[in-house]
């Protein structure tokens, strides 16, 4: 990784981040509900997500991104995309239909509904979970330094991984 | 072979050599990246749309960032080795033979009487869209005819999530975190 001080000075990189994070969001989140008509869904929207934010921790630094979305957030994201997942499946099972069976979260038609429910709300549990667990990565990359003690790593936080000059 | 394709696939090959035989770390990295991006646009010619999303998302993107984070940590050139080994490049010319070897019972590529193109394929195909309603088949196997895979491939992510929070670390982080949120 470039040193992330001499990236901060660089306006070009800052000014192309500035306007390619949100768009990488928004494709994210658009590859995340097309899914079902297009090329894509949760585990690919999850990836590019997480790689928007990871793009603005590049440049901005880690620690401006960790104000954002902190580390807690990440490992409690982790496990509810898993439960949101397993939660549709148990809900199917409570309406009289057998674990992740999406035809019974709509009883009253012929299941076409539930079906689309059901594949939309687990797509999300995909990348949620996803999204979170490479942004946890990340800062366990970026958390970490060869001399690795308490202090150290507080110190790679502040310095080397980068933190906005006050 | 299509020309395209067999640019592409000698174009991935130069780029894994490369990658192999440097000894900048900084430059094989990025290089990983491109071979991702190269395998990628492979996938496309092979209609696998899906897989290629995937690749390009994870291969070129996600594991390029991670390699350079693990790369900040070590230093920027790899050790010189002082005598060629012979033996791992044995093992490694003989675990390629293999796997060469075993493509040969592989159907040819695009051939339409393979196996695979009449078992299950052409009902998935055809009644997908009775089921599911929805228009995009390979989301409709994997979120809801495999349901049961899909879901346990999302325990793997969450455990391997897991798994590096409390190998790498985190304690610190995390530590760190209920601080600032105090301060604030």
């Amino acid at each position: 990784m470039k040193p992330p001080s001499r990236v901060r000075q660089m306006p070009i990189l800052r000014v192309i981040a500035r306007a390619l994070v949100p768009v990488i969001l928004l494709f994210g989140l658009y590859v995340q509900f097309h899914g079902d008509f297009g090329p894509g869904g949760g585990f690919q929207a999850g990836v590019i997500f997480a790689a928007g934010l990871i793009v603005f921790a590049l440049t901005f630094g880690a620690e401006t991104l960790r104000q954002v979305v902190p580390v807690v957030a990440t490992e409690r994201l982790m496990a509810a995309g898993v439960l949101l997942y397993g939660a549709v499946g148990v809900v199917a099972m409570f309406l009289g239909g057998e674990f992740l069976d999406y035809s019974a979260l709509d009883p009253l038609t012929t299941g076409h509904y539930g079906q689309h429910l059901g594949i939309i709300v687990i797509e999300l549990g995909v990348g949620i979970a996803v999204a979170a667990t490479i942004m946890r990565v990340y800062y366990a990359f970026v958390g970490r330094r060869p001399d690795e003690d308490e202090a150290g790593a507080e110190q790679a936080l502040d310095a080397g991984a980068g933190r906005e000059v006050s | 072979m299509p020309p395209v394709e067999l640019l592409l696939m000698l174009l991935l090959l130069a780029t894994v050599i490369v990658v192999a035989r440097l000894k900048d770390l900084f430059a094989a990295a990025m290089l990983t990246g491109i071979a991702s991006l190269l395998a990628a646009g492979l996938f496309v010619l092979m209609d696998a749309v899906d897989v290629a999303f995937t690749e390009a998302a994870v291969g070129a993107g996600a594991s390029t960032v991670l390699f350079l984070g693990a790369l900040s940590l070590t230093s920027r050139r790899e050790k010189q080795q002082e005598r060629t080994r012979i033996l791992p490049i044995l093992i490694v010319v003989a675990t390629g033979a293999a796997l060469i070897y075993g493509t040969w019972d592989m159907p040819a590529y695009g051939d339409p009487d393979a196996v695979i193109h009449h078992h299950l394929a052409p009902e998935l195909i055809a009644e997908t869209e009775n089921k599911i309603h929805i228009p995009n088949i390979v989301t409709a196997i994997l979120a809801s005819f495999r349901g049961y895979d899909t879901f346990g491939e999302v325990v793997v992510i969450f455990t391997a999530g897991v798994g590096v929070a409390l190998l790498l670390g985190g304690l610190g982080l995390r530590r760190r975190d209920a601080r600032s949120e105090e301060e604030s």
